[in-house]
């Protein structure tokens, strides 16, 4: 089983293996919405045109020493990606604000972890994202 | 100087206070090992051979007065009364308790400092040219761009799980003494044609076990393009560099395997996606910086009795000539404070001398130091009217040794004395070359050289850029000594080539002190730098010196 | 051919401390070399290794170091590093050399 870590606090996941397409069954072509499983090496050029039928991509942290699902969430906002993104796999809370600023909007973890780092540990991560140098040095308005 | 905003202040506190928690989490289980390593690390803590290590960045190596009393008054209550000054332009304790750490980064706080990114797979410390607002052949101020990038990739969310560290180094003269060719990124103030000022971007330069000097990625970039840049190549190289191996995961391995141009197409594509949304910086901070980093108000004084002292103290002259840099005001100097005393440990300074130089920076030279990639410290601002009193200060410090440049002036990793990746020790090494020299009253004679010494192949001592690098491996269990001839560190960067066998400790000096007379006898008058005389000869007289038992056939054959 | 097995320390760093520690005959972690226990075979020195790992809330990293004995039969460093490990650095007299 598995929980969802959202800035509100935890849910239980709901989704099974069964509600995500690869990569190569989206590029045969939808015709209703669906959700995908994108690998954290898999490219997502030229995604765009798949965008309005994605209600959620899912990209996976086989560990979390492996940050190469931040830049990739980074590039499909950057490329106009506006459904949800989760990320999923073994990533520490002290990583959700991380995960929150790269353009993640949730996070699947196991229960084990989910025990060992509860729910108070995650939220207490939120406000963090208030101190963001990178959105500080920027332009606004 | 740089001053922390409310912004900064907060953005430490917080950052203590997180810490703080990791600590008490490590310790209840919540975290394990291997999660808080990672954690540790980014916030500049070691586990080394005998004890925690921290390492304090000294962002492009600039503090002031009450910091550099600060780093005094954490080595005195929390290590052993001294520091060590790096490579990388920081300051390391080596006998932390973890359960102080807390603490200490709290009482850096306390003084605008932290040790944030000083390790870990993320970026770095920026590193700059230590001469910044002093040098005569300045551009520009190279610390407000290494500012600039501070800020941006501190706590970078999308690049603190890289493939490996990432270091920036930043120059703004055309003489490089940032090493920005051995980095991962080196930035070099230039202008264009039409006078715009901008960067010329080096990438996958680096030393360590596969050392490579970087390529030019980008010939000019614009100022305003910066940031959008630097992100197109972090984020090609976290998505693309190699995870499987640590040491083929710097982005020189990326820049060898993929090829600078196909790598180079790639940066660009992603550079026009993000700098099509990229909203340009804010305009108030990026001209704080800059007012920041204003030249201080410089007094022409009279330089009458440096002049007169110069003419009678042959001491004084001697420390002149080696130790004071031209500054770009005729009236003022840049004096490098010598952290190499004969037989002292390269890099380390007693909380005693950290006041000294603290009250000095304070008193005559406009509140600044600056610590140098040499594991010195500098004087930026000095007017020559206080050249005499700052030197007698100094000298009663133990902190006028008259030897920079030279060949006592060696850069040493700590090696196997404090490291827990060392293969053998690096300092006893310096030590007893410094020692043997000073005997031998040659290092006057032999004039400019750069010997430095790493304990491992990670060459934190870059040895690979030394005129002379040594090596320490770990031979079937005995320290043994590898000699590399003919490495450069400035903008004319390159590589010294291994010339033979390595040496045991204790044949190590006599080998060096063969080749350094045998350089002597070589040279065709004392301006010929041992550097020029071995690009001039090449790698075999200095071969025969070296290794005198081997015939000239099996030199010959030994390099083919 | 087999190499010959020396025998063998656990050793480690003290996770509060940083200290260099070593794994005593009973189970408890100590600062000198020569109240560690020695292993004599491999199967023994990996079992042990195995059980003081457990202890992640004490150390930090335990590993098998090759040892020798004394004329007292008590263990002493073999490679140069754990040499150092048992002494501190030759720089300056601090660590385990100076008593602390």
């Amino acid at each position: 089983m598995s929980k969802i870590v959202r800035d509100y606090g935890f849910d239980r996941n709901i989704l099974t293996v069964e509600d995500f397409i690869s990569l190569a069954t989206l590029r045969q072509g939808v015709e209703k919405p669906v959700r995908l499983d994108l690998g954290n090496d898999e490219n997502p050029d030229g995604l765009q045109p798949y965008f309005c039928w994605l209600e959620m991509i899912r990209i996976p942290f086989p560990d979390f020493n492996d940050g190469r699902g931040f830049s990739l969430a980074k590039r499909l906002r950057q490329l106009g990606y506006e459904g949800v993104l989760r990320a999923s796999g073994y990533l520490i809370a002290d990583q959700y604000r991380m995960a929150r600023l790269s353009g993640f909007d949730e996070i699947e973890i196991d229960d084990l972890l989910a025990a060992r780092q509860p729910e108070w540990l995650w939220q207490s991560q939120v406000i963090k994202k208030k101190l963001s140098y990178q959105d500080r040095l920027l332009k606004t308005g | 100087m740089y001053k922390y905003n409310d912004f900064d202040h907060a953005f430490v506190r917080t950052r203590v206070a997180e810490f703080r928690d990791q600590v008490d989490r490590r310790l209840s289980g919540s975290l394990t090992e291997e999660e808080f390593k990672p954690l540790r690390l980014k916030n500049g803590l070691y586990l080394q051979l005998h004890a925690y290590m921290l390492r304090v960045a000294v962002p492009y190596g600039t503090l002031n007065s009450r910091q550099m009393r600060q780093l005094a008054m954490i080595a005195e209550k929390w290590d052993k009364g001294y520091g060590h000054f790096t490579t990388r332009q920081n300051i390391q304790y080596n006998w932390p308790k973890l359960k102080d750490v807390p603490d200490i980064l709290d009482a850096l706080a306390d003084v605008s400092m932290h040790a944030i990114q000083t390790s870990g797979n993320c970026i770095r410390n920026v590193t700059a040219d230590h001469f910044a607002g002093a040098a005569r052949d300045e551009i520009e101020d190279a610390r407000i761009t290494a500012e600039l990038l501070r800020q941006w990739s501190t706590d970078h969310p999308e690049f603190q799980y890289l493939p490996r560290k990432f270091k920036i180094a930043v120059t703004g003269s055309p003489n490089d003494r940032a090493v920005t060719r051995a980095h991962d990124i080196g930035l070099r103030a230039i202008k264009d044609s039409e006078g715009s000022a901008g960067y010329e971007v080096l990438i996958g330069g680096g030393l360590g076990r596969t050392p490579m000097i970087g390529k030019v990625v980008r010939g000019f970039l614009p100022k305003e393009d910066l940031l959008p840049y630097i992100e197109a190549i972090l984020r090609v190289y976290n998505l693309s560099g190699r995870r499987d191996n640590k040491y083929k995961a710097r982005i020189k391995i990326l820049v060898h395997e993929t090829g600078i141009e196909e790598l180079r197409a790639e940066i660009e594509k992603e550079f026009l996606t993000r700098k099509a949304e990229f909203p340009g910086i804010n305009p108030e901070l990026l001209q704080a910086i800059e007012q920041d980093f204003a030249a201080p108000i410089f007094n022409k004084l009279s330089v009458d009795n440096h002049v007169a002292r110069v003419a009678h103290d042959k001491e004084f002259r001697e420390w002149v000539k080696n130790n004071v840099a031209r500054h770009k005001i005729p009236e003022y100097a840049i004096v490098t404070v010598s952290l190499k005393p004969v037989g002292g440990t390269p890099g380390d300074a007693t909380a005693e001398q950290m006041r000294v130089m603290a009250d000095l920076a304070e008193t005559y030279t406009h509140d600044e130091l600056r610590v140098s990639h040499e594991q010195n410290i500098v004087l930026p601002h000095v007017p020559k009217a206080y050249l005499p009193k700052v030197y007698d200060e100094l000298k009663k410090a133990g902190l006028a040794t008259p030897n920079l440049g030279l060949l006592s002036d060696i850069i040493a990793c700590p090696g196997m004395d404090y490291c827990s990746l060392a293969t053998a020790r690096s300092i006893p090494i310096a030590q007893d070359i410094a020692k043997r020299f000073d005997h031998l009253q040659l290092e006057r004679d032999i004039g400019a050289l750069k010997i430095k010494i790493s304990g491992c192949i990670n060459a934190c001592g870059h040895h690979h850029v030394g005129h002379i690098g040594i090596l320490g491996l770990d031979k079937a269990g005995v320290e043994n000594y590898q000699i590399t001839l003919g490495g450069n560190a400035t903008e004319d960067a390159h590589i010294g080539s291994r010339v033979g066998p390595g040496f045991s400790a204790e044949e190590l000096v006599p080998a060096l002190e063969r080749l350094l007379k045998s350089y002597l006898q070589l040279r065709e008058s004392p301006e010929e730098t041992f550097y020029k005389c071995y690009n001039r000869l090449g790698m075999d007289p200095f071969k025969e010196a070296l290794y005198p038992h081997l015939k000239p056939k099996q030199i010959k054959r030994d390099r083919a | 051919m087999a190499r010959k097995f020396l025998p063998k320390v656990i050793t480690s760093n003290h996770l509060l401390e940083g200290d260099v520690i070593y794994f005593s005959t009973d189970g408890e972690w100590v600062r000198n070399i020569s109240q560690a226990a020695v292993f004599l075979d491999p199967e023994t020195a990996h079992r042990k290794l195995d059980e003081a790992d457990l202890q992640r809330n004490i150390h930090v990293g335990a590993y098998l170091a090759d040892a020798l004995l004394d004329d007292e039969g008590k263990p002493k460093p073999v490679h140069f590093r754990e040499r150092f490990r048992t002494l501190g650095p030759s720089n300056y007299f601090h660590g385990k050399q100076a008593g602390n």
